[in-house]
């Protein structure tokens, strides 16, 4: 760059030579040079500025640009996207607590007609009457003709009819793809799983809604989208409910009972692991509800949960356990057991008439079941204070297992807590409870005074527990009920090796009209084992039940509930796999001789 | 010059031009191979979902009782009985291997003699 000197020698010399000032020139020259470094700068920065509006304009342009072509295309599904795990199904599936299968769906088809559409409405009729029995051949060809445009034929087929009707060839037959709901065990915890039926039907698809049972109470989640390719886990065991199911039902044909329950619950954390309830049904094809008549006469009516029944002696350990719990007995005292015993106008008497009196230990109240001697101890204890006792246990309110029949299955309770309620409440008498509340009561003795409520899923972590009583109280109330077995009305009920522990529970039924049947009877046996630290609750309930095998019918439960209940314990208690608690023999035909 | 620098600016035209035909209908069958990997993945699916169900169907508890009495002289299955829990001391040790036999003794030749 040439810089032009503020002083250039020439001008300086020629005005000196004039007598002017050559600082001036300086100045001048001066001034220029400022002017053009100002200009330089100031281009520069014009220069910037416009690149920086330039660079503003392109970025805004670009987004414009991206709107303006987002608003102007027609959406598509993005075809090159790697597909995840595509919704197929839009109803989870069920398991058992190992996963096993309990309930999945299956794709078939609705067969629907429009008759517009029919070339031949006689032969369609008649083919169709050959492929599907129910069909009238004669009715059908009426609905075909008499100018309806639509008409439903089938909710579901089978693939083999749906090639079958392919086959008449009639382009008025259509189909609609269908999601069918599977029960693929049957029978098996039909009870728990309820069942499952179309909701708003269309021509392309239909809701899968549930009925009953779990499918109902949990339908939200198992129709949830996001959920629905995660199977629902059940806390059943599907080989244990299978075996208590097959015992059972044995148990009811040779106990000639109307019907029969068992629930079969861990005490740790209340997963329920089999609840039967017979007679039952298929879910795959639910029967009918009962038009008229008792409900409980219903196959679909779920004695475990629904049916609240008197459950007799089995109550007497609560009135006992409490009794210890508030110190007022030790199972060593001695308390008033003379029979007959006189309340007012009520007389109270022992089974059969026995006299156990004057005075039994506490722990002979449980082991012979004495019915005065628990009233007695109720009498100590006080209405109030058993009434709270009672409803820590839950016997008060509907128990909280995940089935939609299980709300409005609260136990009956009278409303006025007399004296003779407290009373009778002690031996099982005007206070009926369902099978589950009273395993979920006898697991809260078994768990060492720790009530858990109890479930129907699988749980993954322990669920918070109450206490209810004292973790010695609850020993010596599980030591009471090991003496029934060994000792006492459930002597049937020994299994070798499984240190059984329970109650029998004989409570005649009431009468609709009011007043007891002379010759029918809930027989009811809760148990839990092992003995020493039990794990599992077990109650077996017969209805109506009758032992044949002496002179006259044995109605009591230690003749028929309980040799059930030991049975179920025999088989599926290695299914738990609990080892038994004996030595197991040598083996066969080794013996150890010396000569 | 001129003419040679107007000849390749036309070749390479028309070889883009050529690549881009080319990559277009690539692209449209990769996304017709895509559409029917997902089709046959989803009927897979179903037939997944099927199969299950009949396992599930095979392998009920009714099904395999009836099917273990009606075998039972060639399985003889039993339910589990608690009798049937072993103890680890039960277990036989295995047998110690024999000896390597060395030096074979001519039994066969004392019998002949023995036996005139």
């Amino acid at each position: 760059m040439i810089r032009i000197p503020l002083r250039p020698l020439a001008r300086i010399l020629s005005a000196r030579a004039a007598g002017d000032n050559p600082d001036r020139i300086e100045h001048e020259n001066r001034v220029l040079r400022n002017d053009a470094l100002r200009d330089r700068a100031r281009a520069r920065a014009e220069g910037r500025l416009l690149m920086l509006g330039l660079a503003f304009v392109l970025a805004f342009g670009a987004i414009g640009v991206r709107m303006a072509v987002l608003a102007g295309t027609d959406p598509v599904e993005p075809q090159a996207a790697a597909s995840g795990a595509a919704i197929l199904a839009q109803r989870a599936d069920i398991t058992d607590r190992n996963g096993r299968l309990m309930a999945t769906n299956l794709l078939t088809n609705a067969l629907y007609a429009q008759p517009k559409d029919m070339v031949d409405p006689a032969r369609a009729a008649a083919a169709l009457a050959t492929i599907f029995p129910d069909l009238d051949a004669s009715d059908l060809e009426r609905r075909f003709t008499d100018g309806r445009s639509f008409l439903w034929l089938r909710r579901v087929m089978s693939p083999e009819q749906v090639q079958a009707v392919h086959d008449i060839g009639d382009p008025g037959l259509l189909f609609g793809p269908r999601e069918m709901r599977l029960y693929p065990n049957g029978h098996l915890a039909a009870h728990v799983l309820g069942g499952a039926s179309f909701g708003a039907e269309g021509v392309h698809s239909a809701e899968v809604i549930g009925t009953a049972g779990v499918e109902k109470a949990l339908d939200a989640r198992l129709r949830d989208p996001g959920q629905v390719g995660t199977p629902l886990a059940l806390s059943l065991d599907l080989t244990v409910q299978a075996a208590t199911e097959e015992v059972l039902a044995a148990g009811m044909k040779m106990m000639n009972a109307k019907a029969a329950t068992a629930v079969l619950m861990d005490v740790h954390n209340g997963e329920v692991l089999a609840l039967v309830s017979l007679p039952d049904f298929d879910p795959n094809d639910r029967p009918l509800p009962l038009a008229s008549g008792d409900a409980a006469d219903s196959p679909l009516f779920n004695r475990a949960v629904q049916g609240v029944y008197e459950l007799g002696s089995t109550f007497k350990i609560f009135a006992v356990s409490q009794a210890m719990e508030l110190g007022l007995v030790t199972p060593e005292s001695m308390v008033d057991a003379k029979a007959p015993m006189y309340w007012g106008k009520f007389k109270i008497s022992e089974f059969e008439n026995h006299n156990y009196g004057p005075l039994l230990s506490v722990t002979d109240v449980i082991v012979k079941s004495s019915n005065i001697g628990a009233a007695h101890i109720a009498m100590m204890i006080g209405g109030l204070r058993q009434q709270a006792f009672l409803k820590s246990l839950g016997l008060f309110d509907a128990t909280p297992v995940e089935l939609i029949e299980a709300p409005g299955a609260r136990p009956i309770v009278p409303a006025n807590w007399s004296e003779i309620v407290t009373i009778t409440a002690a031996y099982g008498h005007g206070v009926a409870a369902s099978p589950l509340h009273l395993a979920a009561a006898y697991g809260a003795i078994a768990n060492g005074g720790l009530a858990v409520p109890p479930t129907l899923l699988r749980r993954t972590s322990p669920p918070a527990a109450l206490r209810v009583m004292s973790e010695q109280t609850a020993r010596a109330a599980v030591a009471m009920l090991r003496g029934v077995v060994t000792r006492g009305t459930a002597s049937l009920g020994e299994v070798p090796g499984y240190a059984v522990a329970g109650k029998t529970g004989t409570a005649d039924k009431p009468k609709p009209t009011g007043g007891y049947y002379p010759d029918k009877v809930v027989n009811t046996f809760a148990s839990m084992f092992p003995a020493n630290d039990p794990r599992y609750v077990l109650v077996v309930t017969l209805d109506e039940p009758a032992e044949t095998s002496g002179p006259k019918p044995r109605r009591t439960a230690g003749w028929t509930a309980v040799p059930v209940g030991a049975e179920i314990i025999r088989r599926t208690a290695p299914l738990l796999g609990l080892r038994p608690a004996v030595e197991v023999g040598a083996a066969d035909g080794i013996t150890t001789v010396s000569n | 010059m001129r003419p040679l620098f107007y000849l390749a600016t036309f070749m390479a035209v028309m070889g883009l031009a050529f690549w881009a035909y080319h990559e277009n209908y690539a692209t449209q069958a990769a996304l017709k191979d895509v559409s029917r990997l997902q089709a046959e993945i989803a009927d897979l699916r179903e037939a997944l979902a099927v199969q299950r169900a009949e396992w599930a169907y095979l392998n009920r508890p009714d099904r395999l009782r009836e099917l273990a009495a009606i075998n039972f002289d060639r399985l003889g299955l039993l339910a589990l009985e608690p009798g049937q829990f072993g103890d680890a001391a039960q277990v036989a040790y295995p047998a110690a291997a024999l000896p390597e036999i060395s030096q074979p003794v001519d039994v066969i030749g004392q019998q002949q003699e023995s036996t005139p």
